[in-house]
């Protein structure tokens, strides 16, 4: 058997099915629809056996359409960067509030992609954020909880 | 029916709707230019503007997106040989060459108007056949609807797997097993949240959509180093020429519209096919009848080969509503996401949709017409100053992309777990797409996962548990028959082809 990353997704998903059907199995069940021939954990059931059976397929069938990923042309540095951005925008983003988290993510995003004109990420990340901003909370009257504006006095 | 159209009108002719028609056409038209972003992320980054709209309204703004897209995906096909969607592959066939020599702006025109022709019949089409589906699937019983589920998600993994089958019913199964997350609807119990608050119920749909299309897509051109607004850059500077159609060409494009625009509607109708088999299929059949003087020109700028497969696209796109609208069942992954928006509105397509919400179903037909003039005024003298704006840098774009995905997400729910939960689903199908797996399967899955589960449980338990409602009634047997044609007619073409 040839073994690419393909043949390896295939094994993690054949994982994933057995931990989701082990899982499935544990759902708890009301008594008196322990016997019924349906109850909250039939689908799943199934689906675990499906997930298992296509990816069993897909791990023991030959593959000659190989996919080949040329690993050194990608550009993992900056995709990882933008990830972890992204990560950080998450935890901030409740204590910090939304018009600063917000700003300075895309500023940093901007930033790690390689841009430099200065002026430009400025305006298209503070005051951009600003515009939404009154887009979402004065006219759509989406109501964007934001204690750094709170802090500085001005939201309410 | 008569009733039916002024509803519709009345609804798509109100200031707000035709508004939102022109903006879901220039937003898609502008996606549909840029290879690598398709008209599901556009209609993704929309819905949670759509959330603020009537139902209704919000439809109007996707569908208008969905065509905008398809319709701007010619354009970059034409001009660069760069298709922005699958759906306009084989325009560039005779479009590009076409171009070269000169003539691109007739190619345009050509593709412009077969687009308005191929839409605007198609519409004529799902204007008649939609209420008689309607009216038929009210006869269907919940093995006939399970069977059609299964028909669907097989069909579009067969379709958009290119050749990789397996690959793609993985995707289905991983759908499936997202949406089985949270409170089961029946008993209330709950699966799979290992006692995390935040998952009780469920993942949400928008997230799913959002993480797998709009945040993936633009994660996978940052690592693939690829630059979508190259394109456009180009297309800004190209001299398109003349846009008149002679008189000669006009009688060709007269043969090849109602032809193609048959097999555009039936191809869309179907579930999993779509714009991309529609325009291929167009354009083989098209070359087929036309005479050997014309036969010859194929490939070579022809005004029949240029005009079916735009014809055929734009038909595929109004037909693929007609399963959605009467059955409730998305033929393809754009009307997926549309499906799944409309049930957060609350509202269940189907056949009685026709008959509960008849404003949304006719103003949609309605609003396609409207939909036509708008990109055939868009797409003729506007192209090249549509592609001066999207001639932005790749490090805007993105950060951007991201920035409404986020941001979408965030206003939702204002819940940072949300937030997590994106980037890990975006960052698996990130890698799965670099393997080929395909995303559209999971989306329709993801979307009709409740109602299929609803579908089995009703059927078990309706006969005491047994198998036998699926060979009980003569349409599901014909439903799961085509199913399995389905499956045997592409291990059928593996097989052949693994043997050439």
């Amino acid at each position: 058997m040839n073994i690419n990353t393909t043949k390896i997704i295939s094994l993690l998903f054949f994982i994933f099915s057995a931990f989701y059907l082990y899982t499935a199995y544990q759902i708890q069940v009301f008594a008196f629809d322990e016997n019924a021939p349906f109850n909250a954990r039939t689908f799943p059931i199934y689906l675990g056996y499906a997930g298992l059976f296509f990816s069993g397929l897909k791990l023991i069938l030959p593959d000659p359409d190989t996919i080949k990923v040329e690993h050194k042309t990608l550009e993992y540095k900056k995709t990882g960067i933008l990830i972890l951005i992204a990560i950080i925008y998450g935890a901030t983003i409740l204590k910090v509030g939304y018009f600063l988290t917000t700003s300075l993510f895309l500023f940093a995003s901007y930033y790690f992609l390689g841009e430099r004109r200065w002026i430009l990420m400025f305006l298209l990340s503070f005051p951009f954020v600003a515009a939404f901003m009154y887009l979402l909370h004065g006219i759509l009257d989406i109501y964007l909880r934001d204690p750094f504006l709170k802090y500085i006095g001005v939201m309410g | 029916m008569i009733e039916g159209i002024l509803i519709g009108l009345t609804t798509a002719l109100t200031f707000q709707n035709i508004f939102m028609v022109m903006i879901g056409c220039f937003f898609g038209t502008i996606i549909g230019m840029l290879p690598g972003l398709g008209p599901m992320t556009a209609i993704a980054l929309m819905i949670p503007i759509t959330y603020g709209f009537d139902p209704a309204t919000g439809l109007i703004l996707m569908a208008g997106v969905y065509y905008g897209a398809v319709f701007g995906g010619s354009t970059s096909s034409i001009l660069l040989n760069a298709p922005g969607v699958p759906g306009t592959v084989a325009t560039s066939f005779d479009g590009y060459p076409m171009a070269q020599q000169g003539k691109a702006g007739k190619a345009l025109a050509i593709a412009a108007w077969s687009s308005f022709a191929g839409g605007t019949l198609s519409a004529i089409y799902l204007l008649f056949m939609a209420p008689s589906l309607s009216k038929v699937s009210l006869s269907f019983r919940s093995p006939d609807y399970f069977a059609l589920m299964i028909l669907g998600l097989t069909a579009i993994a067969a379709f958009s797997s290119k050749g990789q089958f397996l690959k793609a019913m993985m995707m289905v199964v991983l759908g499936l097993m997202l949406a089985s997350v949270g409170q089961d609807s029946l008993s209330d119990i709950t699966r799979f949240t290992f006692n995390n608050m935040n998952l009780t119920d469920g993942i949400s749909f928008v997230l799913v959509v959002m993480a797998t299309f709009a945040m993936s897509e633009a994660l996978t051109i940052i690592l693939k180093r690829n630059d979508p607004t190259a394109a456009a850059k180009q297309v800004s500077l190209t001299e398109l020429g003349s846009i008149k159609i002679n008189k000669e060409e006009r009688g060709k494009m007269y043969k090849t519209i109602p032809r193609s625009s048959v097999i555009g509607f039936l191809i869309g109708v179907l579930p999993g096919a779509g714009a991309t088999i529609a325009s291929f299929l167009a354009y083989g059949m098209e070359r087929n009848l036309v005479k050997d003087e014309e036969k010859e020109k194929f490939g070579k700028g022809s005004v029949n080969g240029l005009s079916a497969p735009e014809t055929a696209n734009n038909a595929a796109c109004s037909g693929s509503f007609v399963p959605m609208l009467t059955l409730g069942i998305p033929g393809s992954g754009t009307t997926a996401v549309m499906l799944g928006a409309l049930l957060g509105f609350g509202i269940q397509p189907g056949p009685r949709l026709y008959m509960t919400n008849p404003e949304i179903f006719w103003s949609v037909i309605m609003s396609m017409y409207i939909g036509m003039v708008i990109l055939l005024i868009l797409n003729l003298p506007l192209i090249p100053y549509i592609a001066r704006i999207l001639a932005v840098p790749k490090n805007y774009l993105i950060p951007l992309i991201l920035f409404f995905s986020i941001t979408g997400i965030y206003v939702m729910s204002f819940n940072n777990f949300d937030i997590y939960l994106m980037i890990g689903i975006a960052v698996v199908a990130t890698f799965l797409r670099l393997y080929d797996f395909p995303m559209p399967p999971l989306i329709l899955a993801f979307v009709l996962g409740g109602l299929m589960e609803e579908n089995l449980r009703r059927s078990l338990l309706l006969s005491n548990g047994s198998w036998e409602f699926l060979w009980d009634r003569t349409l599901t047997v014909c439903i799961l028959v085509t199913t399995i044609l389905i499956v045997l007619w592409h291990i059928y073409k593996t097989l052949t082809k693994k043997k050439s």
